[in-house]
């Protein structure tokens, strides 16, 4: 029991990247206060719900889109004919940035790293079909989030669905994208109060649905170590939270739709504990500092999974092993869904194939791993429960430095957080560069002749000629004097502070394109102008 | 190394929102000494031309990983000759093996794929530098 000092002597020190040392060995005794709750008891480390898996398994939503609508519709089918339960829809970059197909900017662009969409019509399209009471839609969009949600609503309006009952996620994180991922659009005041719009407007007309997926996933991908993924992105959870309640609105009207995107990869324990502990403390969080009065408020509903930054271009086929190890980790943390990146995804959209094994690798996990049986199996386990507690210590004392520095909207307008960032991912690449980080195959054990089979998603040329040809179709056969009056309705809104959620649903279902919107929404706001540090 | 400090101009034209890469290089041209400037994610070819005139640089790298590569390569060889500029340019990113030639034909003076160290793209640099 007490030879932990001797052995320590004699080994090399180990750190995980948060910057936590790990004993060589750990007892009862390095615990110190354990949590004792259950699953499903506040504060839920072992899980939100009482029997977890057991019950059901996570969800599978591999993020997937491309090309033309009629080509993602089909790519949505087949997934879902393969057993995947819920759609995670990628849009290409001028849908991302608020730009229709046939801006300049756009060219070579559309439909290239996602689903090109550009008015109401192909919504309708690639939806059309697909039983929205059973299969849950997420929407990866945050800089024009407010016309795609707006979009998904219209849709399922014009359906016939009742909207109350809609359920799905928006991704809608902005603070995020000025961080990582870079797909902002308007200034960061006028980016958060849309998201708050889309919160607001989800908790009394679509009370079903989660407006916002807070994404530590981007900021770790960016360099952050994982307390920083996870403190970051609760401080951004808190910042939406503080000005969706200035508007009159209480935390338990709308705190349990918020859910969170994590990332997964590195040291396999360090993952787990981060999550464990990282769930404690958001319950802890809106329960105290909120006064929350109801569980389903305080709950860490997340995706997780994905692991793009630990995947190597090198050696590809040894990224499908790393993944199926995240997906591990994944659902060894309680995840509600699950997303892996496919293991061409360093560098490619994946192929049909690759797509194919990840949804296989989560399915072998569910059906031949005995993973469902019992909820937290590394409950109790001392390494686990300790670095649990370590990492829930960690993860407020960096949010208190946050706030130290003015709060996280502050730091991200400044460019403090982005600088700082950057700096670990560049510190991180050395270490990966001369060695010190070890990656199999990149800076150890690696084969210099390699054959470089890697097959790439091919970018149709075609599909974008298609999807001009359909913008300029709808936009001959609708009515234009009530796109304009639309349109205006939005600016006067902007102008008088309203909730936008009402005049962009109007605007998108009178077949507004995503580029008048948001070039309406930027003649009111204006744009984005990024700190600049070198 | 270097001979003389060279000015390199980072850019990131199209719509790809992934800095992480080019952020990483800025900080590690400017540990080995070099003077850079950034333009900041979605720059049009022209505004990264204008920056990179304005500015008198030595070299333009530009940073693609939305597989758009050709595509800005082409723009930006087009805008090189309507200004009659001789900069060197050279393209790092997400770029496929099979790529590089295509890119170089189109002007670029070298592309990095992806996998290129850090050391690698400081050597080509301080090589043009002693030139």
């Amino acid at each position: 029991m007490k030879n932990k000092t001797p052995l320590k002597k004699d080994i090399t020190k180990v750190v995980l990247e948060s910057g936590i040392e790990v004993d060589p060995l750990y007892t009862h005794e390095s615990i110190g206060q354990p949590d004792l709750s259950n699953p499903g008891e506040y504060p839920f480390t072992r899980g939100i719900h009482k029997l977890m898996y057991r019950k059901r398994p996570f969800t599978i939503r591999q993020y997937a889109g491309f090309g033309t609508p009629t080509e993602t519709h089909e790519r949505f089918l087949y997934l879902i004919k393969n057993g995947q339960t819920g759609l995670n829809v990628a849009f290409d970059l001028p849908t991302q940035t608020g730009l229709d197909s046939d801006d300049p900017r756009a060219v070579g662009e559309v439909g290239r790293v996602g689903m090109s969409v550009d008015t109401l019509a192909d919504f309708e399209e690639v939806f059309d079909g697909i039983d929205l009471d059973k299969i849950t839609v997420s929407l990866t969009i945050n800089g024009s989030a407010i016309i795609l949600v707006a979009m998904y609503l219209a849709m399922a309006q014009k359906r016939g669905f009742d909207i109350k009952n809609l359920r799905g996620t928006a991704q809608n994180d902005i603070l995020k994208e000025f961080i990582g991922r870079g797909t902002w659009i308007f200034p960061v005041d006028a980016s958060v109060k849309m998201v708050v719009d889309i919160i607001e407007y989800c908790a009394n007309e679509v009370p079903k649905y989660s407006p916002v997926s807070v994404c530590g996933y981007h900021i770790r991908e960016s360099g952050a170590n994982p307390v920083q993924e996870m403190a970051y992105a609760f401080c951004i959870a808190k910042a939406y939270t503080d000005e969706t309640m200035k508007r009159g609105l209480d935390i338990d009207t709308f705190a349990s739709r918020l859910s969170f995107n994590f990332d997964i990869y590195g040291n396999f324990f360090e993952q787990i504990a981060k999550f464990r502990g990282a769930r404690r403390l958001w319950a802890k969080i809106i329960k105290e500092q909120y006064n929350s009065q109801n569980d389903k408020s305080c709950w860490l509903r997340m995706i997780a999974g994905g692991g793009g930054g630990g995947l190597t271009k090198e050696q590809p086929e040894n990224n499908i092993i790393r993944s199926a190890y995240y997906a591990l980790i994944s659902a060894l943390s309680g995840t509600q869904t699950m997303a892996l990146c496919s293991y061409d995804e360093a560098f490619t959209i994946p192929t049909e194939k690759a797509a194919e094994i990840s949804l296989r690798t989560m399915q072998i996990l569910i059906h031949e791993m005995g993973i469902c049986d019992t909820v937290d199996p590394l409950g109790g386990s001392y390494y686990i429960e300790t670095l649990s507690n370590q990492m829930e210590a960690a993860i407020v004392k960096e949010m208190a430095a946050v706030d130290t520095k003015g709060g996280i909207v502050k730091a991200i307008s400044t460019g403090t957080i982005q600088e700082a960032i950057s700096r670990q991912a560049y510190a991180r690449e050395m270490a990966i560069q001369n060695g010190d980080t070890k990656k199999v195959g990149v800076n150890c054990f690696r084969k210099e002749e390699e054959a470089k089979t890697v097959e790439f998603h091919p970018y149709d040329e075609e599909n974008a000629r298609k999807q001009l040809e359909r913008l300029h179709k709808v936009k001959k056969q609708r009515n234009s004097i009530e796109v304009k009056k639309c349109l205006d309705r939005i600016k006067q809104d902007a102008q008088d502070d309203l909730n936008l959620m009402p005049s962009v649903i109007e605007a998108v279902k009178a077949y507004a394109t995503v580029g008048e919107i948001a070039q309406t929404l930027k003649d009111a706001y204006g744009e984005y102008d990024e700190p600049i540090y070198f | 190394m270097s001979t003389k400090k060279l000015k390199i101009l980072l850019g990131k034209p199209g719509l790809d929102g992934h800095d992480v890469g080019v952020k990483v290089l800025g900080h590690a041209l400017v540990d080995a000494g070099f003077d850079v400037v950034y333009t900041g994610l979605r720059k049009t070819i022209e505004e990264i031309v204008k920056k990179a005139v304005d500015n008198e640089v030595d070299l333009i790298g530009l940073s693609i990983l939305s597989g758009t590569h050709l595509v800005l390569c082409e723009q930006m060889n087009a805008e090189m000759k309507k200004r009659g500029l001789t900069v060197p340019w050279i393209v790092g990113g997400n770029i496929p093996d099979n790529d590089v030639d295509a890119i170089v034909a189109t002007g670029a003076v070298a592309a990095f794929p992806t996998g290129t160290t850090i050391e690698e793209v400081i050597g080509y640099c301080d090589k043009l530098a002693e030139k």
